[in-house]
């Protein structure tokens, strides 16, 4: 009853988003959901089934639901100030499309069946698409064209590849073709292994779309770029930690079948991959959202490459999950303070943003130093992790490698952080009267909070969360 | 009723090579609605008994693919007055001879998958996977976001196909799966062209490129 109500509460809570005559209610109707969300996400607990399992709480799925309805929260709480500056745009479309989101999100980490998966991931993009398109102006319109686009063949691949598993279950198994995951795992040994090793190849790419590894991750400089500060957010630490949610449950199956080793050598691939086409777009970045946007797919590399390292890296990468979610609302947020103070987000016309707006702006840099690793930062503990999963896995050039590119990022990252911050304070801050405020600011210092809470000493209920995770993914091999 | 089915595959595949080897959009687009019409009656060669449900399934497909999606398509174009496909990422002799290769590839890769006894005999997967490929080179090579969602339309056209296979076993999950992503991909992407149009005057995938590292 309680998934049900996890996945009906937003939608519910749509239909009065869409209703509310009143702009400046509506986003307090989302700012209201998201907190009754996340206190039903946390009071999820593994046993829970509904529909006859089609959708089930598990350890996997119940990290990831935590972490999107957390992200959400803050994100929602931001968002009533940030719409309210917004006058200028009708809000009606966008809270409407931002719980829809949820409601979506929600049912794919839950989502115990293939194509459930397939299906909630596509509900969740139209509802991205829309949203990546509020400034309604030429940039924002080819952004969500390019996302719509390249999202689309992602999410016509991923139906191929479960389309090629469901065959492989039909050619293998006598008489059970279901294509619940429980069903997949227990069969996994007579499943077709042409077929399978296909299917998950497609899927890779499929679902790798979403969660923006290189090389399909094209859409997402242009779309975090011209979507709101509050959007890359819940793209960076929600969209992308479904997909890789979705690649995690396949991930089982390949495991199950004895296939895990060809699974891991194709994410150590595409996590190197990733890095190396963040390390190279980032250095000398221009545009400090953009430059955001290459760190998503610098994360989302480290997600796959900490699960291509096997061992304790998979403990490192589910705890990633957390961290860089977390770190990416500071990131997202600050940046999105910056550029409305500023009217730009080139770092030639940004610099002292630190006396501008001295709250975003040391956020800023304090999510700088977070993402590339700096202790005393969550990021720090769960990149360690990896590296020790790494080095005790006997992947030597692979953990070189890990190094190099976050050293690499680190200098880049840090060159136009450092300009958009330091200095005094360029002309075009003179422009608007956008300031720091509670509420602007709030959601981000709460997140940076648990950030260091995660680098100092991560609570036994997240480690027990993240933990349970990890078994869940070792248990078979 | 079977010994028909192969040929209509292959005159499925030919559509992508006259698809992909015109640059008259018209004919891009006419191409790409044949062949919805060849794969949307497929199953009723390829099925051994067909039920009230496959015939549901080759009613709305055929009418979505070889109708509705096509004069969308046709309707945008008259709007703004382009008719051909100019200046390609790859031009139009290279894209067909690298369909060319590219269909080669997919029998070959085909060959290793293997099948269940009913389905041996069957063009069905190297078909599939060549019409995929074809669509995505359509909409890797092309500017227009026309021809892009012609291309998207080609893609979808091959999962169809090889959909068919898992049809008699998982009705529910073949009929939601294409269905779904058919109507809601097309549907919304219309809906952005009609955007583009209105922002640019132009539905020229080439104005979008103010984004750019």
């Amino acid at each position: 009853m309680l998934l049900l109500g996890l996945i009906l509460l937003p939608l519910l809570a749509a239909l009065v988003a869409l209703l509310t005559p009143s702009a400046r209610v509506r986003p307090l109707v989302v700012a209201g959901t998201a907190p009754l969300h996340l206190a039903g996400a946390l009071a999820v607990r593994s046993r829970d089934a509904i529909f006859g399992g089609w959708f089930a709480a598990d350890p996997l799925g119940r990290l990831v639901l935590v972490v999107v309805s957390l992200l959400f929260t803050l994100c929602a709480l931001y968002g009533v100030d940030y719409l309210r500056i917004r006058k200028e745009r009708d809000n009606r479309v966008f809270c409407v499309c931002l719980l829809t989101f949820l409601s979506m999100t929600t049912a794919m980490t839950m989502a115990q069946h293939l194509a459930v998966v397939w299906v909630a991931v596509e509900g969740a993009t139209l509802s991205t698409a829309v949203l990546i398109y509020f400034n309604h102006n030429a940039r924002s319109l080819e952004a969500a064209w390019k996302y719509l686009m390249i999202g689309s063949v992602g999410i016509a691949l991923a139906l191929l590849g479960s389309l090629f598993v469901a065959y492989a279950a039909l050619h293998g198994t006598s008489g059970d073709e279901s294509l619940l995951f429980g069903a997949l795992l227990d069969h996994a040994d007579r499943l077709s292994r042409p077929w399978l090793r296909t299917g998950f190849v497609l899927l890779l790419v499929g679902y790798g779309t979403k969660m923006g590894l290189a090389p399909m991750h094209t859409w997402k400089p242009d779309a975090y770029g011209e979507a709101p500060g509050i959007i890359g957010a819940l793209l960076a630490g929600g969209m992308t930690n479904c997909a890789f949610l979705a690649l995690l449950r396949v991930y089982r199956v390949m495991q199950a079948a004895g296939e895990g080793a060809f699974a891991r050598e194709l994410f150590l691939g595409f996590g190197l991959l990733s890095m190396a086409v963040a390390a190279a777009f980032m250095s000398g970045q221009r545009d400090f959202k953009r430059m955001l946007a290459y760190s998503s797919v610098e994360h989302m590399g480290i997600l796959v490459l900490g699960i291509g390292v096997g061992g304790v890296g998979v403990l490192g990468a589910l705890l990633h999950v957390v961290n860089n979610a977390l770190t990416k609302v500071v990131l997202f947020l600050s940046a999105g303070n910056i550029h409305r103070a500023y009217g730009s987000k080139s770092v030639d016309d940004v610099s002292g943003a630190l006396r501008r707006v001295p709250v975003s702006g040391a956020l800023f840099l304090a999510g700088f130093l977070a993402i590339t690793g700096s202790p005393p930062f969550g990021p720090f503990i769960s990149e360690f992790t990896i590296l020790t999963g790494a080095m005790s896995g006997r992947h030597f050039v692979a953990a070189s490698l890990f190094l190099a590119f976050l050293v690499v990022i680190f200098i880049g990252m840090g060159s136009t952080v450092l300009s958009v911050v330091q200095g005094p304070v360029s002309p075009a801050g003179e422009r608007t009267a956008f300031r720091d405020s509670f509420s602007k600011t709030a959601p981000m210092l709460v997140a940076l909070a648990m950030v260091v809470v995660m680098g100092v000493w991560i609570p036994d209920a997240v480690m027990d969360l993240v933990g349970a995770a990890a078994r869940m993914l070792e248990g078979v091999s | 009723m079977r010994e028909a089915a192969s040929p209509i595959l292959i005159l499925a595949v030919t559509m992508n090579f006259v698809a992909l080897g015109s640059s008259n959009l018209k004919a891009c687009i006419r191409a790409a609605a044949l062949q919805g019409f060849f794969v949307s009656i497929f199953p009723l060669f390829f099925s051994t008994e067909p039920t009230v449900r496959l015939l549901g399934l080759v009613l709305v497909a055929g009418v979505v693919k070889a109708f509705v999606i096509p004069r969308m398509l046709v309707r945008a174009l008259r709007e703004v007055h382009i008719q051909h496909e100019v200046d390609l990422y790859l031009g139009l002799v290279p894209s067909v001879l690298l369909l060319a290769v590219g269909t080669g590839g997919a029998a070959l890769f085909a060959s290793h998958l293997p099948l269940t006894t009913s389905h041996r005999d069957l063009l069905v997967v190297p078909v599939a996977l060549a019409t995929v490929f074809a669509g995505f080179l359509l909409l890797t090579t092309r500017r227009k976001a026309i021809s892009q969602v012609t291309g998207y339309l080609i893609l979808e056209n091959g999962i169809f196909v090889f959909a068919q296979l898992l049809h008699e076993a998982m009705p529910t999950l073949v009929e939601v799966g294409v269905l779904l992503d058919l109507v809601v991909g097309i549907f919304v992407m219309g809906i952005v062209m009609n955007h583009i149009q209105r922002e640019f005057g132009s539905l020229d995938t080439e104005r979008l490129s103010e984004l750019r590292d």
